[in-house]
């Protein structure tokens, strides 16, 4: 029994590092900002995922401790990753506005990248010297 | 079995720190470098959990959930400051 829970864990280990391994080789190879996004998506997922199933099943099978930990890190990276990989691409979007050409409509005044004004924001229009500054 | 298996996990993820760090110094744009960040910090995140296995302590993991909070708030701060000039307005 020991024996199938060590090889359970050093597989969920390898399996871990590979992905993550792959994950950032493939941030180094792709062409591109939009297609190197894809591959570190894979290491969080499956390379952080595999270590951590890996700690649960060593804790809660070989050390006899169950550890809930594990759960949060992974549901947090779960939750945030899709986040800042879409922040990611709108702030590159943000500062190629060619990249934007192809796209379709987006039936507003404003393009892909740019948020609208929030909406609460009913004082007369002034220009905001650190926005026009930026653009 | 598991040192083997540790040792090799060590190995790919401090090699995939440095293929990261290779795209953080390279660039070519501002955001692939925020993204190179971005992925160091997910890569540490399971060294500091394989560093946890090798010591049989589970004191690491209150360090890998703030290193993943930390990472993911430096990063949208980060795009959002790119994005409106300001990161909270």
């Amino acid at each position: 029994m020991e024996f199938i829970l060590e090889l359970v864990v050093s597989v969920l280990i390898v399996l871990g590092g590979l992905f993550a391994l792959i994950g950032s080789f493939g941030m180094v190879k792709l062409p591109d900002l939009l297609t190197r996004l894809h591959a570190p998506t894979k290491a969080t997922t499956l390379g952080v995922g595999g270590a951590l199933i890996a700690s649960m099943v060593f804790f809660a099978g070989l050390e006899g401790r169950l550890s809930i930990h594990e759960v949060l890190i992974t549901a947090f990276l779960f939750l945030t990753a899709p986040i800042s990989a879409h922040f990611i691409a709108k702030a590159h979007l943000h500062e190629h506005p060619e990249l934007c050409e192809d796209l379709p409509e987006t039936g507003r005044a404003l393009g892909w990248s740019t948020f609208e004004r929030l909406p609460d924001n009913d004082e007369p229009e002034e220009e905001d010297p650190r926005r026009a500054s930026h653009h | 079995m598991i040192e083997y298996a540790l040792n090799f996990g060590f190995f790919a993820l401090s090699l995939a720190v440095l293929l990261n760090l290779w795209r953080l110094f390279r660039g070519p744009s501002l955001m692939d470098r925020v993204l190179a960040v971005d992925t160091m910090v997910i890569n540490t995140i399971a060294l500091i959990i394989l560093f946890g296995i090798q010591q049989r302590t589970t004191v690491f993991f209150e360090a890998a959930l703030l290193f993943a909070m930390f990472g993911f708030i430096s990063t949208v701060a980060y795009c959002r400051f790119i994005l409106r000039g300001d990161v909270i307005e």
